[in-house]
């Protein structure tokens, strides 16, 4: 028995584009345990969807796993074929996307699109298939499942789509369920709704989960433990009070800066992380993040710095907190 | 002294939406709106997608013809429907300018950024000659952080961010008064956002520009506006003070749409409770009768259902259009 429910371990994944190759993930790894939420936050193309759905084996042309171990409650994804890989898709993981207006399929009624998931992986029948469709819309709060069951994604609202991924995900109970920004292509009172509908639904059913978001709202609600990413990195890892109240990294603390607080008493000037992200093409030689760094040192700019442990859930790969350990002689 | 640079009276923009004769129907994007904006502050509007900020923005530059209300900019009298005005735009092009919310749309990607700049210099008349005219366009794009480098170059070459910038230099090129920011940091990284709210701030204090910044996110329009007005289904249902908004709502839309952002503090999100709304927006063609709020409101009877509530100043400068906001706590 595994020890944890994926234990991602130094992965590395390169994108072989034409222009040249893109570490998209360089050197991550992740644990999670059974029922835990995990969030990952990071700017666009920092590489928190890739990690994601490597896990499932959704790694697009011309992405390629170059290094590292990938395991998932039992399975390792590295020697999985794609037709093993099938079997745990939608079964033991499942993915709710960004989209909801793009990833149902239009010319299927949601009945057909709910039902397709269970025949696929249980030994349901049709007609049991079918009950368990209305029991799902019922499970993520649609009224009038049987009504809704014949419609078409089209005549649905934008909620409403999300909820029926949400059942679509949740059809055969899986272990981990993977949000890839589930909430960021709705209204706030809506996203409201979906948040709690999800915490809810992980109490009942005991899931784990991956966020993926941009939010640090949403991850400081919702999760136990925090992934900050940045150009492929895992910049530092901590449960929500560690990165929320001791973060150590620059760009953790730059990001918590930068974003207004709506409680704020009076006008603070936003502090904000000067340049612009990482080319990946291109990217620094040593830490990624010290061209945008306040307090960045010479080595910075050369080698990438190592992992310092703060205890056993929080880390942080900066030469910052790595000077201060040394200078404090808790590190040779 | 403040004085009143932009008001807007019975603002309303229907647009049509099928059907012939009697059975002609309309989509009231913007229904009977309200409100004016002082000289150098800057008025925020937030409100859900499909609410009519948007349209508000776009009809109060006249980018839209308003269905029928009034416009009066610097006390003149721009769009009036009852005494049938309607001046020429083109000089009040100059003093009124928009930027959109997508940076990776709203550039033509076969100008270069030196001719997107230029092309409002031309309309009008501002450069003597060549040599004058892109020494503004390079003016313009210092004040927004580029540098001449970025002149020549097309939309594509540059980032979201960089973008933005450029979209926010052509909106400046002609000296404005006034600038409709329509989301212009809705479609940037985190971590880009803030470095463009900043620079909207202190282009304000440098030209003493006045803004109507709209976006779907409290807390940063929160963070940029003196006042804000919240819309829903084309209707403004509360404006104040925007520390008086966030802390003393009185409207319960109001009310819900602050306690569902979530709050980037563990603690505090932990321990506080959220107001879920049920249910979606009503479909604008077919809005609610009565108060456009009361299909998803705790507190509805059936004096919302009967009669629009009256658009009415609660306490001095917090206006509410609610029958029992005195009444909910």
């Amino acid at each position: 028995m595994a020890e944890y429910l994926v234990d991602i371990k130094n992965e590395r994944l390169s994108f072989f584009t034409p222009a040249g190759e893109v570490k998209a993930l360089n050197d991550v790894s992740i644990h999670l345990s059974e029922g835990e939420v995990l969030g990952i936050v990071g700017e666009s193309g920092s590489g928190k969807s890739v990690t994601a759905y490597s896990l499932m084996g959704l790694t697009a042309h011309p992405g390629k796993l170059i290094g590292g171990t990938l395991e998932f409650n039992g399975h390792y994804i590295n020697d999985m074929t794609e037709k093993d890989m099938r079997k745990i898709r939608g079964n033991e993981v499942s993915l709710i996307f960004q989209d909801p207006m793009t990833s149902l399929n239009p010319v299927y009624t949601i009945g057909n699109q709910i039902e397709e998931v269970i025949l696929l992986h249980t030994d349901k029948n049709k007609k049991q298939a079918h009950e368990r469709a209305k029991e799902l819309l019922e499970l993520v709060g649609i009224n009038e499942p049987e009504k809704r069951l014949k419609q078409y994604p089209h005549e649905l609202s934008g909620g409403m789509r999300q909820r029926v991924m949400i059942a679509i995900a949740l059809a055969c109970e899986p272990k981990l369920l993977i949000a890839d920004e589930p909430t960021t292509a709705l209204d706030v009172t809506i996203q409201a709704q979906i948040l709690e509908l999800m915490m809810e639904l992980k109490d009942k059913l005991g899931m784990a989960i991956i966020m993926i978001t941009h939010d640090l709202g949403i991850v400081a609600s919702m999760c136990e433990k925090i992934a900050v990413m940045y150009a492929g990195k895992i910049v530092e890892y901590g449960t929500t009070d560690e990165i929320f109240y001791e973060p150590k990294h620059e760009y953790t603390k730059g990001l918590l800066k930068s974003i207004p607080r709506l409680d704020a008493e009076e006008h603070e000037r936003l502090v904000p992380i000067e340049g612009t992200p990482v080319d990946m093409l291109n990217p620094p030689k040593g830490c990624p993040f010290a061209p945008r760094c306040d307090s960045c040192m010479k080595i910075c700019l050369r080698e990438m710095p190592p992992v310092t442990e703060f205890g056993d859930t929080h880390y942080t790969q900066c030469w910052l907190n790595q000077k201060a350990q040394f200078e404090g002689g808790k590190v040779q | 002294m403040s004085e009143k640079l932009i008001q807007v009276e019975h603002l309303k923009q229907y647009f049509p939406a099928g059907g012939f004769g009697k059975n002609k129907k309309f989509v009231k994007a913007v229904d009977d709106v309200s409100f004016y904006i002082n000289r150098g502050e800057t008025l925020g509007l937030v409100g859900e997608s499909g609410c009519g900020k948007t349209t508000t923005g776009r009809t109060l530059l006249r980018l839209y013809e308003p269905t029928a209300g009034k416009i009066v900019y610097d006390n003149e009298v721009i769009f009036d429907s009852e005494k049938k005005i309607k001046a020429n735009m083109l000089p009040y092009r100059r003093k009124m300018q928009i930027v959109f919310q997508d940076p990776y749309a709203s550039l033509d990607p076969r100008m270069t950024v030196a001719d997107i700049v230029g092309e409002a210099i031309d309309i009008h008349h501002l450069a003597a000659n060549k040599q004058e005219r892109y020494e503004r366009i390079i003016e313009m794009l210092r004040r927004v952080g580029l540098n001449s480098e970025h002149a020549n170059r097309y939309p594509h070459e540059f980032s979201g961010g960089q973008r933005q910038r450029v979209g926010i230099a052509r909106a400046l090129a002609v000296d404005p008064e006034f600038i409709v920011c329509d989301e212009p940091i809705s479609a940037l990284d985190v971590s880009i956002q803030a470095q463009v709210v900043n620079m909207f701030e202190d282009l304000q204090k440098e030209f003493g520009l006045t803004y109507l910044f709209i976006a779907h996110d409290l807390s940063v329009v929160k963070h940029i506006s003196n006042r804000i007005g919240v819309m829903y289904l084309g209707h403004l249902v509360e404006l104040a003070d925007s520390y008086e908004l966030t802390k003393h709502s009185l409207h319960p839309y109001t009310k819900s749409l602050i306690s569902a952002i979530p709050v980037a503090d563990p603690k505090i999100a932990r321990s506080s409770s959220r107001i879920v709304l049920e249910g979606d927006v009503p479909s604008p063609l077919n809005p609610p009768s009565g108060c456009k709020f009361r299909t998803r409101c705790p507190y509805a009877d059936e004096r919302c259902a009967a009669e629009v509530p009256e658009w009415r100043e609660a306490e001095k400068g917090h206006f509410v259009a609610c029958h029992h906001f005195d009444q909910i706590q």
